[in-house]
């Protein structure tokens, strides 16, 4: 495929930020799109390019703590950020209590929505503790899945809270 | 055909008045970008015609929501998330609140903003209907000053606006008048989250002795702009809520708008919808006193 001619008006930035935790600097055009660096760059390839216009969710991660469509975000408004993927939510090899709980209720299918399911989900949970089906489902709104029919999701995010609230 | 990155400047100025001298050196120049939920989207796809784009995310000055005794001043830069937080919001501009609600996922109502809702200009936009019926005025602001115009007249022709070059919205302001009215909103799209609506509905208004008071009612995705019925408005204004009432209503509606069919609906089936909208609201403003 033939690139159209660049008029490269854009110089390459300097843009630093801390991912799960580690600070990382990386040099990228500003107007590259915070997934794209997170795949390609640092090769954090859990947030997955769906629909590419936040319409799937499938690139969810946590920005400053709030969930976004890092297909949406140019790597410029991340800068000085805390950004967290799913590759941060599990200890080491200790999952974290969404992960095993969309491994026992059948969360999962393909796997393609996956990431940025748990993410919206852990973003509702930090917020409601104790979430209704109603909430789960505003919650999880913005990210589309085509394998599961969601139920299966929503029971685990309901377990996951469950045994939250209880350990 | 999806965009390249090196042919994209963006910079972040970092506070309101250094991203408005930047516009004024060159007005046409620079596309402001706030949470990127429309902007992204037509970057993404290469269809994106600006070359230079101004940062003007998470800038202080735009994200504040004041409240003064008799109207709140809403930053442009507030997203959903915020107005669906605010409480003062909630329980005095509820359609507001509500629209904040249905507009996107989660996600997208933490980076969409009110401000950028109203520059990009689409009819088929769940907040502008709301900002119609509080009769919403805006601040404007550029390095050249401020001006205040009032919401109602600000889109003029499909994704046009008022704006002038070189200038941003900085304030939404709604005055404090509207808590003793009853509120009735509706979006109706194929599914709640994410789907543009095929036609929404904000209204407001008040049932006196039995009669319809102070109501008015505003549509979007039913006109190349979000539109106020002010002739229905004005027909029912002072009636009681009967048969032929609605009947006349959803008349006088279906006559004020314009429809088109489009990828998301048809022309008649928004005509029908919206009949229904209006009748719905008439009965639920007088409900009581109209069965009486």
């Amino acid at each position: 495929m033939t690139e159209p001619p660049s008029s490269g008006n854009a110089a390459l930035c300097e843009v630093s930020f801390t991912v799960n935790g580690e600070l990382k600097t990386v040099l990228a055009y500003p107007m590259e799109r915070l997934l794209d660096v997170l795949r390609h760059q640092l090769e954090l390839t859990g947030a997955k390019e769906g629909c590419g216009e936040g319409e799937c969710g499938s690139c969810s991660v946590l920005l400053n703590g709030t969930l976004i469509n890092s297909c949406l975000v140019p790597v410029l408004q991340a800068k000085d950020g805390n950004i967290i993927t799913i590759e941060g939510l599990a200890a080491g090899a200790q999952l974290n209590c969404l992960q095993e709980a969309f491994l026992n209720c059948g969360g999962a299918q393909c796997g393609i929505c996956t990431p940025g399911m748990i993410l919206a989900a852990h973003h509702l949970l930090g917020k409601k503790s104790d979430p209704t089906i109603e909430e789960i489902k505003e919650g999880l709104s913005g990210n589309l899945c085509r394998c599961t029919g969601y139920i299966q999701i929503f029971e685990a995010v309901a377990e996951a809270a469950r045994r939250r609230t209880t350990s | 055909m999806r965009s390249n990155p090196a042919d994209y400047q963006l910079v972040a100025p970092g506070s309101l008045r250094s991203a408005l001298s930047l516009l004024a050196e060159e007005p046409d120049g620079w596309l402001p970008i706030a949470g990127g939920t429309d902007v992204m989207v037509q970057y993404a796809a290469g269809k994106l015609p600006a070359r230079k784009l101004v940062s003007i995310w998470g800038l202080p000055e735009l994200r504040r929501i004041e409240v003064l005794p008799d109207e709140i001043r809403i930053g442009a830069g507030c997203t959903y998330t915020e107005l669906r937080a605010h409480e003062l919001v909630e329980s005095e501009f509820s359609l507001l609140s509500q629209a904040a609600a249905l507009t996107g996922g989660i996600a997208n109502q933490n980076r969409g903003t009110l401000g950028g809702n109203i520059v990009n200009a689409s009819p088929a936009a769940d907040s502008l209907p709301a900002l119609l019926v509080y009769e919403a005025e805006l601040i404007l602001t550029s390095a050249r000053g401020e001006r205040r115009v009032p919401y109602q007249g600000f889109h003029t022709g499909y994704k046009k606006t008022k704006l002038a070059a070189g200038e941003l919205i900085r304030t939404i302001c709604l005055v404090r008048r509207f808590s003793g009215h009853i509120a009735y909103t509706r979006k109706v799209g194929a599914r709640n989250a994410q789907a543009i609506s095929k036609v929404c509905i904000a209204a407001l208004g008040r049932c006196a002795g039995g009669v319809v008071d102070d109501v008015r009612i505003a549509l979007g995705s039913v006109a190349p702009v979000p539109l106020r019925l002010a002739e229905t408005e004005r027909l029912v204004t002072g009636k009681p809520v009967d048969p032929s009432l609605l009947a006349s209503a959803r008349n006088a509606a279906i006559a004020e708008i314009q429809p088109i069919d489009d990828i998301r609906s048809t022309a008649r089936y928004r005509s029908a919808v919206v009949g229904n909208l209006v009748a719905e609201f008439l009965e639920k403003l007088c409900a009581g006193q109209a069965h009486a």
